[in-house]
């Protein structure tokens, strides 16, 4: 296990290892490098750090002539004004042109804590997965976000990579065989599938925990890559166990819930519940707080999995 | 610029203009008046300042031009087939099925075009990217763009403008097609731009002001603007919509106008 890390620690590293070798990779911020982590880098290659100030939406349609031109640009800002606050810019400038933008949300949904409701995205991850060619990622731990980043480099097109900022519960061991795309299954089980991204998979992992005392074995699979999504594991784990539950720090319109209902109606009807934020806007708190405000708890994890169990029977 | 040089120039001017309207009347619909009013600026990049090689499009140190008002691609389409990009015969496939040439510019479907654009106020931010790019890996290239008056609206295009300046771009020359109308009505009526010199000089540019339709004064600008060090050039040209063409010069209803074979037989006889 890698010793614990902020994962925007984590990511500065592997950017700048990654710049080393390729001088395609430039940063694009807008006045929140400081939020971001990215310092590090700008002190490294301060003529590859463009900071636009606060400009979100210039500062993709930078990142969109700097990719015309031969760049790899990685831009960054807050998941709300990383997505939403520059979306047509996302849309035309960067993937309707076919370029090559990656961009970083940080503070995913209730991570945005004391920054609150304007800050709070809970529907990012459904308005980007809307944008065609747009790979959605967001890591779970400082193992997989390592293994990532070099994919997401080597991949051409905009990925938006939902990042927690802070020290994240370590899932994966450091021999993870990560590829971007693919569906990872955390912990075995056989009555019911819990599909799970970023925060909810170490909720999930505990939920598994609660269920097993109550006789019940709980599969836990972790969806890093929203889009594209797994849908031949989605389905196969769905056939398998008979029975669903999606968990994700998001809404559960557009998110990953979504996109597993989307899949399983089509291919693999089962019963199935979505733990997430529901329909709603955010609000300042601290995590645990917030997680316990928008029911994202191991005990609500558990509690959609009864549910789904008692249709399934 | 020699008499013969400007007599040259006037007759790629008038030929653009003729393929241009040949274009729009082949679908009977299209903008005619943004297009006619760019005509001018489009011949004296592409036949006099521009390094650029069509055989070669995608040179890495070629000029770059972004036209950030994409709804005059048809005026740059024109250009770019008479510069040898394509095939003449591909102008008649506009707007048709399947098409190259869209009403809106797209990086991906024509050859010759360095930018995407369509959605206006987006050009300028990537024409600023380009010229970054082209800073950070200390290359000789240069990038122009051309905007729209009533595209000067959008607030990204002061968010780009604050940026080149402090990059100091001096690889970046941008145009305003200054032609003083847009949809709903003249652009002093809906929201004046006034005074847009002391505004770019304000955001720190290198202003100049031009008729957009004389050749010599534009050439000059684009020399002057060539040897500006340490800031990014603005050129506005002072134009008129749907120029050349009686049918639509000068009118409001020039944005996006139906054009008739009679429009068409007529405009071309006069641009002869």
């Amino acid at each position: 296990m890698l010793e614990a890390k902020d994962l925007k620690a984590v990511y500065c590293d592997c950017l700048i290892d990654l710049a080393e070798h390729d001088d395609r990779i430039v940063l694009i911020e807008a006045d929140l490098m400081r939020a971001a982590g990215t310092m590090p880098f700008k002190d490294k290659f301060p003529r590859r750090t463009i900071d636009v100030g606060v400009a979100e939406a210039n500062m993709i349609g930078v990142a969109a002539g700097l990719s015309a031109y031969g760049k790899i640009p990685f831009a960054h800002s807050f998941c709300t004004f990383a997505s939403r606050r520059c979306y047509d810019q996302i849309a035309v400038s960067v993937a309707y042109a076919q370029l090559n933008v990656k961009i970083g949300g940080l503070d995913p949904g209730v991570a945005a804590e004391l920054n609150g409701g304007t800050h709070m995205a809970f529907e990012d991850i459904g308005i980007m997965r809307n944008i065609p060619t747009m790979t959605v990622f967001e890591p779970v731990d400082a193992v997989q976000l390592k293994k990532a980043m070099p994919q997401i480099v080597e991949h051409y097109g905009p990925v938006y990579i939902r990042l927690f900022r802070r020290q994240a519960e370590p899932i994966f061991e450091e021999s993870y065989d990560f590829k971007l795309g693919r569906a990872d299954t955390v912990k075995d089980g056989k009555d019911v599938v819990i599909f799970a991204s970023g925060l909810m998979v170490h909720k999930s992992l505990q939920a598994a925990q609660i269920l097993e005392k109550e006789g019940v074995s709980a599969r836990v699979v972790n969806i890093h890559t929203i889009k594209p999504l797994d849908a031949d594991a989605v389905t196969a784990h769905a056939k398998a166990t008979g029975a669903v539950v999606t968990a994700e720090n998001h809404s559960i319109i557009g998110g990953l819930g979504s996109a597993v209902a989307e899949t399983l109606s089509e291919n693999c009807p089962v019963p199935l519940q979505r733990v997430g934020v529901k329909d709603t806007f955010g609000e300042v708190g601290k995590l645990d707080y917030l997680m316990e405000r928008f029911r994202l708890t191991a005990e609500d994890v558990a509690s959609a999995a009864r549910t789904v169990l008692a249709k399934k029977r | 610029m020699t008499q013969k040089e400007l007599a040259a120039f006037k007759q790629y001017a008038n030929e653009a203009r003729r393929l241009t309207i040949e274009m729009i009347g082949h679908v009977g619909v299209g903008h005619v008046g943004g297009s006619c009013s760019i005509i001018d600026i489009l011949v004296m990049l592409y036949f006099r300042h521009m390094r650029i090689d069509s055989k070669n499009p995608r040179w890495p140190d070629r000029d770059r031009f972004v036209l950030s008002k994409g709804h005059a691609g048809p005026a740059l389409y024109s250009v770019l087939a008479m510069r040898g990009y394509f095939d003449r015969k591909e102008l008649t496939t506009l707007n048709q099925p399947g098409t190259n040439l869209p009403s809106h510019c797209d990086m991906n479907k024509t050859v010759g075009i360095d930018m995407t654009a369509g959605s206006l106020g987006q050009g300028l931010s990537a024409a600023v990217g380009m010229a970054i790019g082209g800073q950070i890996d200390r290359k000789d290239f240069r990038v122009y763009c051309v905007i729209g008056d009533g595209e000067s609206q959008e607030g990204q295009i002061w968010e780009a403008a604050m940026l080149a300046s402090q990059y100091k771009l001096d690889n970046l020359i941008v145009f305003t097609d200054d032609n003083k109308m847009q949809i709903d009505g003249l652009t002093d009526d809906v929201v004046s731009l006034k005074p847009l010199d002391k505004r770019w000089e304000a955001f720190g540019w290198h202003v100049q002001s031009v008729d957009g339709h004389d050749y010599t004064a534009i050439d000059t600008a684009i020399e002057t603007a060539k040897r500006v060090e340490g800031q990014p050039s603005m050129i506005i040209l002072n134009t008129i919509k749907g120029k050349g063409c009686s049918f639509a010069e000068g009118m409001l209803t020039s944005h996006n106008m139906p054009v008739t074979a009679e429009n068409v037989k007529r405009a071309c006889a006069e641009l002869n």
